[in-house]
């Protein structure tokens, strides 16, 4: 127990990531199955619509801050550092403070769902309830006066710290990290995608932050910054968010798209199609993501010279992303493909994220946007894109390192009927959100009635949630039944390139007994020019220094809750406690002796 | 005010930052503070007015460019501290423009627009 | 500074430490970027007074603007008197260092102070509040590395802070110039462009 609480070894750290961030996950889940219930049929009354307002807020902001980025964050940390050959990430104590603070402020947020009486509410859940893009000025005090926009402000402003050290950490870690002989350019798909997402972290969320603080003190402290009477617009925050929220965007999606990018050389026995034209729209991806965040606001009358400008940046981002797509069928084609789990989910992925593209070209152009904004169209479009890509791309990457990071194979029968499930599940529950939407159903309205005439549509759409709820039971089916009866994995269970395939698995807390010295961009393979590497020794020639773990990340990282408990609270020493915990945390932490 | 780069590295070993020596900080101390009494003294004369911002701006930058390339020396250090700071910078300005145009320039050019 | 680097081998041949404070760096631009650009984009939709011209004291502030220059100056002096091993000008430049960053605090006290008995609070105006919140957001990063400078001077009267530290106080000052340059900025943009 102690061991995993001061543990300081990134792949500790990446299955803790892992499971925390799969039990958020399910929570997300569970709160759409809700969602879904109540819209199943026509005046639906399952459940209040208070409470209807604070599950789909919570199922977007879980799914995106506590399931998906950490989820992706989980392979950062358990793979990065294997497939760039090193012993650990650049700051290994940052690391476990990254963690801890983002366990942390889950548990903060979620925590609203249960203290309402502390609240003096009349019910238990206080949950957030704005949506998870916060809307100014609905989200001020005038028009929210309970606690629930408090804990979503300072839930994600806790969750950002967490976002911005991981952010630092693996910049460093990729370009500073790598073994012998890798270039930049000999870097695995994965990483490089890796490395854009933590640029987009770093320069997005400070953004994030600064729009939080200002929410933070209109409603704490008496500042205007959202107040129409006072002269402010709530545009400004608009412009903070989605200034932050579009890169958001590419912040879930490039992890993904950099799994798909290892597994389908993997499972088409071929080099991944054009590797530098991917990695670079990666980067461009990355790069453009910054300019199109107001497509997000055409609905708000920007003018038609804002509205040109960036309708033209968003179909041009479409660019590189459909240069990708083209990159991994040509991958495909000729290929000696063996149809792995992994390799459904990858390919699935490609399939899925071509509607969410298209669809996403369809809000690109202002006319048809203003058609769409706000309706279920647009809530099919981020489905299609953080389900059918992000999630399966996820999924790829936990079928396809499962035996790395566990040392057993997951059961392929079961692995293809999870596949076909939610695949099945996803476009039943999602396609039809599509034709939802273009007949004039809202998004975040608790109901309907029968006159809309989409309520075979919304019946529809249920089953496929559920589906995809089965599905994710036989993952969990799956998942412990390997535990006791899955195949113990080689070293190598794929015939994988890249150097996390060269160890045992999983690997020793070393990960290399010797660094390996990197000749080629594939270099376990045999190419034209190179022969495969020589794997490392079984036993390390010399002994290895192993940093040894620290309380003072976990510490530090408890300050941070107990901070924002004092404005929740309206308690001022705990601002000094939080604080002093914090303090002692940082100072301890930086004069303890860690040799790395 | 900023030739005082070519000096030899001090102590020049095979590091390539070497870093510069206290007569070249104190000549950009002074350049900063030449500079700061200009800023001040342009705001206070009224002939300037009609230029005041541009200048401002101008001298403005300057002074952030000394402190950037000697104190942090990102003149003599690695390109790429160059391209860590520059990129977000280059990035945080763009994006203070665009807001700047967004809130100030829709309203006129809605109007040089037309009506729809 | 290097032999940190020598010790270590990096892919990159630059210290990871250093590295990883240039992205902070980075990301510190768009959080003082996004502070900025509120406050012009602002500018002058208040409602009711007062407006900065019958609030802001320039001459008062460039004071504090020459102090906080100076701290800089103190900061690559108090760096280069640490690398070649000067411990006892070190420990006297790091002291005036964070000297002259308390002074500049005092100064955004006594300000804060005249401009609230002038009727200027967080809560007056538009202009308070941005105001407020990006002076304020800049002396918080003041204090922090005030106290960054003083736990380096701490450690060097321990004698526990030599050359071989040098690279912990480049990044401080690193920092700390940060720090001054976006002072240089805000002094340009919020007090001077009225």
């Amino acid at each position: 127990m102690k061991r995993w609480i001061t543990t300081t070894d990134h792949k500790r750290i990446g299955l803790l990531y892992f499971w925390t961030a799969f039990c958020f996950f399910l929570v997300g889940g569970l709160e759409a199955l809700l969602i879904r219930l109540q819209l199943a049929q026509p005046n639906g009354h399952l459940v209040s619509a208070e409470t209807y307002n604070q599950l789909f807020t919570m199922h977007g902001t879980t799914m995106v801050f506590l399931a998906l980025m950490p989820l992706s964050a989980s392979f950062f940390n358990y793979i990065v550092p294997l497939q760039i050959g090193a012993r650990d990430v650049a700051f290994p104590r940052l690391n476990a403070f990254s963690y801890w603070v983002f366990l942390l402020g889950g548990l903060l947020l979620n925590a609203s769902w249960l203290v309402g009486p502390l609240f003096h509410a009349p019910h238990w859940n206080v949950a957030p309830n704005g949506g998870w893009f916060g809307y100014a000025n609905l989200t001020e005090r005038q028009f929210s006066p309970g606690p629930n926009i408090d804990f979503w402000l300072l839930g994600l402003q806790i969750l950002g710290i967490s976002s911005l050290a991981a952010g630092f950490n693996f910049i460093v870690t990729i370009l500073n990290m790598r073994a012998p002989g890798m270039k930049m350019l000999r870097v695995p798909a994965f990483s490089w995608m890796t490395l854009v997402t933590q640029f987009l972290v770093i320069t997005a969320f400070p953004v994030i932050t600064v729009g939080l603080v200002f929410l933070m003190f209109d409603r704490f402290f008496g500042t205007h910054f959202y107040v129409a009477t006072a002269g402010a617009t709530p545009l400004l925050w608009q412009h903070l968010f989605w200034l932050f929220g579009h890169p958001e965007v590419y912040i879930l999606i490039l992890p993904a798209m950099g799994i798909v990018s290892e597994v389908l050389p993997t499972f088409a026995r071929k080099p991944l199609f054009g590797y530098t034209v991917v990695v670079f729209s990666g980067v461009l991806i990355g790069f453009m993501g910054w300019g199109v965040w107001s497509h997000h606001m055409f609905a708000v009358g920007l003018g038609p010279i804002a509205d040109s400008v960036f309708a033209g940046t968003t179909m041009l981002i479409a660019v590189p992303t459909g240069v990708k797509i083209f990159n991994w069928i040509a991958t495909l084609w000729g290929g000696d493909i063996r149809g792995s789990t992994a390799l459904h989910f990858a390919v699935g992925f490609i399939a899925m994220f071509i509607i969410g593209g298209l669809s996403g070209v369809t809000h690109a152009s202002p006319p048809a946007d203003l058609q769409q904004t706000d309706t279920y169209y647009v809530v099919a479009h981020i489905h299609y894109v953080l389900f059918g890509g992000t999630v399966l791309g996820l999924f790829a990457g936990i079928y396809y390192w499962w035996p790395k990071m566990t040392g057993r194979l997951l059961s392929e029968p079961l692995g293809k009927w999870h596949f076909w499930l939610t695949f099945v599940g996803m476009n039943l529950a999602f396609f039809p959100m599509h034709l939802i939407g273009l007949l004039g159903m809202p998004r975040r309205i608790y109901t309907y009635t029968p006159e809309l005439g989409v309520s075979a549509l919304n019946l529809v759409s249920t089953v496929g949630a559920f589906l995809i709820a089965v599905a994710i039971l036989v993952f969990l089916v799956n998942v412990l039944r390997t535990r006791t009866h899955g195949r113990p994995a080689p070293n190598d269970p794929w015939g994988g390139a890249t150097l996390e395939w060269s160890i045992p698995s999983p690997p020793p807390v070393y990960n290399f007994s010797v660094i390996p010295t990197v000749a080629s961009r594939l270099p376990r393979w045999k190419t034209e020019r190179h022969e495969p590497m020589r794997d490392p020794p079984a036993v390390p020639p010399a002994p290895i220094h192993v940093p040894p773990g620290s309380w003072w990340p976990l510490i530090a990282a408890l300050g941070l809750p107990v901070l924002a408990l004092a404005p929740l609270t309206h308690t001022l020493w705990l601002a000094f406690l939080g604080a002093a915990i914090l303090l002692v945390g940082i100072y301890r932490w930086a004069f303890e002796p860690f040799e790395v | 005010m900023s030739e005082q780069s070519g000096e030899p590295p001090r102590g020049a070993g095979p590091h390539e930052h070497a870093h510069p020596d206290a007569e070249t900080y104190l000549r950009v101390a002074a350049a900063l503070v030449v500079l700061t009494v200009l800023e001040v003294g342009v705001f206070y004369v009224p002939a300037f007015r009609p230029v005041l911002v541009p200048t401002l701006l101008v001298l403005s930058a300057l002074k952030f460019s000394l402190v950037v390339l000697f104190y942090m020396h990102l003149k003599m250090d690695s390109p790429f501290f160059s391209f860590l700071f520059g990129a977000p910078l280059l990035l945080a300005t763009g994006v203070l423009v665009a807001l700047l145009f967004l809130f100030f320039g829709t309203l006129t050019l809605r109007g040089a627009a037309g009506a729809g | 500074m290097t032999h940190a680097a020598a010790t270590h081998h990096t892919s990159m041949g630059l210290d990871s430490r250093k590295m990883a404070f240039w992205a902070f760096i980075g990301s510190e631009c768009l959080l003082f970027s996004s502070l900025i650009s509120t406050y012009l984009v602002y500018k002058g939709r208040s409602v009711v007074g007062p407006s900065p011209h019958e609030i802001l004291n320039i001459p008062f502030t460039s004071v504090s603007t020459f102090d906080l220059l100076m701290s800089s100056l103190m900061m690559v002096l108090a760096l280069a008197a640490v690398q070649r091993g000067d411990m006892k000008w070190g420990k006297i430049w790091l002291f005036a260092t964070a000297l002259l960053g308390l002074v500049f605090l005092g100064g955004q006290v006594i300000e804060f102070t005249e401009f609230v008995h002038k009727g200027l609070t967080l809560q007056t105006n538009l202009f308070g509040c941005t105001f407020f919140v990006l002076t304020g957001t800049h002396g918080a990063h003041v204090t922090v590395g005030v106290l960054w400078l003083l736990t380096l001077w701490v450690r060097a009267l321990q004698g526990k802070l030599g050359p071989g530290q040098a690279l912990t106080v480049e990044i401080t000052g690193l920092y700390w110039h940060f720090v001054d340059v976006v002072w240089i900025v805000i002094f340009t943009v919020v007090y001077l462009i009225q």
